[in-house]
């Protein structure tokens, strides 16, 4: 793992603290004391924060705000809903990805209804469930399509497979969604509070750097593209931190080792060859989104498991004491909402931030709540 | 000499010559003949009686009593300890063979480890097995066989036992029950109530082992990986442990891995516990494993791994008794009890900074991204 330990270099994590905590302390003075907030996109970071206790390193001053880019945790209950249905209907096997098994829908989750006999199967990427749909030709299996643009191409690749060998029992139901859209809801939000972003670095891998300018042009806030390193998440806060003091606002990538300013062509055009944006799609927490969701293309109709089965498609409430909304939106910090740790938990989740380990609740609940103690005891974070 | 009645005895002889050939023939031993297990290898008649000569006895060197029942002398296990120590657990795993082992010889260690972290001498185990129908009798044999080698090298007999088919699609291949009788030695009190702040925990080894050989051998995941499972008794090294020092808890560390153990620890004692994660043996194909899922090895299984809390004042003599045993090597201290933030467990990461470890809640499941 030395590819790895480079990445977790205690004195280099020292030294990216002391270069962050000197840049804060050249923040005007009006502004010393303020917080400064910071929210990194995806769940991976949410989920290296989390694991590394990163928070705690941090000046207090710096408050990191988990944004809506895990894909489990954005997922509204109607769309659950509508895969239970179809994971109901008779002979069906039903394929998702493991995190998305205990998401609530309104009445119960895909776990809840394997458990009341429902063939529902945990897989690791779609052509698995292509495999199965191969295997099993009398039943019709059906793939769970989740995730941004990082797993949109190989659900996309998967789907000209099947085209190619002719399955026609396999099916995909989309919820696949991207990032741009809900950055820009996100941004136009009038009660976001949000100074700078870490970007997704899985995400651009794909779409590369260039699709965030907008962000730094017309938003004017540093947008920083992030590995999931430590060190990488602390040298993208570094370097958020230096564009706020200097009064720049530019999209810089900390991940260049991977990610390319274009990104990677082969998969886009994939993602375009079978998706194309949906009018609208929901987000739990951030309500109706314009073109943020992937449908499939026409000539996949045959595929889509929205046309082959009947599904409610009915677009249904978050629960009431949900505050998912606010926490995705950085007004409030996890435990602050009235839930926390108490009816929501993960064996218990109310709203979806509480269910994958990647969602900022989860996250708190199973890795930080030392921290959230001793913020809402007004103790020094820091040990 | 008279005429004798020829015919009558002639044919009185071929009748009981025939009947003792049949007698005989009913009473040989018989290969089992079949491909697979069955309905009638659990039936109660002849085919599941051959199953038991053929297959089970000879694995376990026919300790296996013929009465339903096995019987001791009370007074042989009095003369080992004032406890009578009795286990129970079943093993339902996918695939029945992984690298490092199978469900027959892991059945056989888990039980083993379940008495000898109580301190318990292991003497004799159980074997009861839910075979589903169509599971191939060749590897129902290896499975046995290996069992039946693990007891063997482990010193204890298995000398009772039990067997059901059922219906395909009723169960997964194969499950086994093991049960296991052990003593106690006179004095050793060993349970997580009796911990105290400044106690130390170590571990023997490497942890996650078991848990990611399984992932791999599922085969879903296109990872080859030589990762082998740590399947292994542990009763010799808890013996070498507790005569060295003192040990006020032990645990063996299976599902949920070490993070389970120290959290059942911290909330039945109601102390703190504190892992130093850099202190923590993984081998780095584990850490890889981990790396790639989105896992925590210290949520994975072991079945060779335990875990104990001595005296701070006992730690190096604990290693260094631990360290003399082969199943030890990488034994290592690996955190402390504490009387901060009792009932919750925190770990030290490698960057000076502190988290709370929890258990896992449900499977280990990969994340998406
Ligand atoms: S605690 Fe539960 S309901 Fe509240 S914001 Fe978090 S996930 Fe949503």
């Amino acid at each position: 793992m030395k590819y790895v330990s480079e990445f977790r270099d205690p004195p280099a994590a020292r030294r990216l603290v002391a270069t962050i905590e000197s840049l804060m302390s050249r923040r005007p003075k009006t502004l010393q004391g303020a917080p400064l907030k910071i929210m990194e996109v995806c769940g991976g970071h949410t989920h290296a924060i989390f694991k590394f206790g990163l928070e705690t390193l941090l000046p207090e001053t710096i408050e990191l705000v988990h944004g809506p880019g895990c894909p489990v945790c954005v997922l509204p209950v109607g769309r659950v809903d509508d895969a239970i249905s179809i994971a109901t209907s008779e002979g069906v096997i039903f394929c998702t990805y493991g995190d998305a098994l205990r998401v609530p829908g309104s009445r119960t989750s895909l776990a809840g209804a394997k458990a009341e006999g429902a063939d529902v199967r945990t897989v690791y990427s779609p052509t698995d469930a292509l495999a199965l749909a191969r295997a099993n030709p009398s039943r019709r299996v059906v793939f769970f399509g989740l995730g941004f643009e990082t797993t949109a191409p190989s659900t996309a690749l998967t789907l000209l497979q099947a085209e190619r060998e002719g399955v026609s029992n396999f099916f995909v139901f989309s919820n696949h969604v991207t990032i741009i859209p809900a950055l820009r809801a996100l941004l136009d939000a009038e009660d976001l509070q949000v100074d700078g972003f870490i970007g997704p670095g899985h995400v651009s891998m794909v779409i590369g750097v260039e699709p965030y300018h907008f962000i730094a042009e017309h938003y004017r806030r540093p947008f920083v593209v992030s590995g999931f390193e430590p060190l990488d998440v602390l040298q993208s806060i570094a370097m958020v931190v230096a564009q706020h003091v200097e009064g720049r606002a530019v999209v810089e990538n900390q991940y260049s080792r991977l990610v390319s300013t274009q990104g990677n062509s082969a998969a886009q055009t994939a993602i375009h060859e079978v998706f194309k944006p949906r009018a609208h799609f929901e987000w739990r927490g951030l309500g109706s989104i314009a073109e943020s969701g992937l449908e499939l293309q026409p000539r996949f109709a045959r595929f889509d498991a929205e046309q082959a089965f009947r599904v409610p498609a009915l677009s249904v409430a978050d629960p009431k004491a949900c505050q998912c909304g606010e926490v995705l939106k950085g007004q409030l910090r996890p435990y602050e909402c009235k839930v926390f740790g108490t009816a929501c938990t993960p064996e218990t989740p109310i709203g979806s931030c509480m269910v994958s380990s990647e969602g900022a609740c989860a996250a708190y609940y199973s890795y930080g709540r030392l921290t959230s103690l001793r913020r809402a005891s007004g103790l020094k974070v820091h040990p | 000499m008279t005429a004798p009645a020829r015919p009558v005895l002639a044919e009185h002889n071929a009748a009981q010559v025939a009947l003792a050939r049949i007698e005989a023939k009913r009473h040989k031993k018989r290969r089992v003949q079949d491909d697979v297990v069955q309905a009638a290898h659990g039936g109660g008649g002849r085919a599941m009686r051959d199953l038991i000569e053929d297959l089970i006895l000879p694995a376990f060197d026919h300790a296996v009593a013929e009465d339903d029942q096995a019987r001791f002398a009370l007074s042989d296990m009095a003369a080992l300890g004032g406890q009578l120590a009795f286990t129970t657990d079943t093993y339902v795993v996918t695939p029945l063979t992984f690298p490092g082992g199978d469900i027959g010889s892991m059945a056989v260690h888990g039980t083993i480890n379940d008495l000898a972290v109580g301190g318990a001498k292991p003497l004799y185990l159980s074997c009861g097995l839910i075979l589903e129908e169509g599971l191939p009798i060749d590897l129902l044999r290896t499975i046995l066989t290996s069992m039946g080698r693990a007891a063997r090298e482990a010193g204890v007999r298995i000398v009772t036992g039990d067997t059901k088919v059922v219906a395909r699609g009723k169960a997964d291949k194969l499950f086994i029950n093991t049960a296991g009788v052990g003593v106690i030695p006179t004095g050793l009190h060993m349970s997580a109530r009796s911990l105290e702040p400044g106690d130390v925990l170590l571990t023997n080894g490497t942890l996650g082992d078991h848990g990611a050989a399984i992932l791999i051998a599922r085969g879903e995941l296109e990872l080859a990986s030589p990762v082998m499972s740590d399947s292994a008794p542990l009763h010799e090294l808890v013996q070498a442990l507790v005569q060295a020092v003192p040990v006020r808890a032990m645990r063996d560390l299976t599902r949920g891995g070490l993070a389970a153990t120290v959290n059942e620890w911290a909330h039945s004692a109601n102390l703190g516990l504190c892992i130093d994660e850099p202190s923590v043996p993984v081998r780095s194909e584990v850490q890889g494993v981990c790396e790639l899922l989105g896992l925590d090895p210290l949520h994975l299984a072991n079945e060779g791994k335990l875990l104990a809390a001595v005296p701070k004042a006992h730690a190096q003599a604990a290693l260094h008794a631990m360290r003399r045993h082969p199943l030890g090597e990488n034994a290592a201290v690996v955190g402390e009890v504490t009387s901060a933030h009792p009932g919750v467990v925190t770990i030290q990461t490698g960057f000076g900074t502190d988290r709370v470890l929890d258990m896992l809640v449900g499977e280990p499941l990969p994340r998406i991204c």
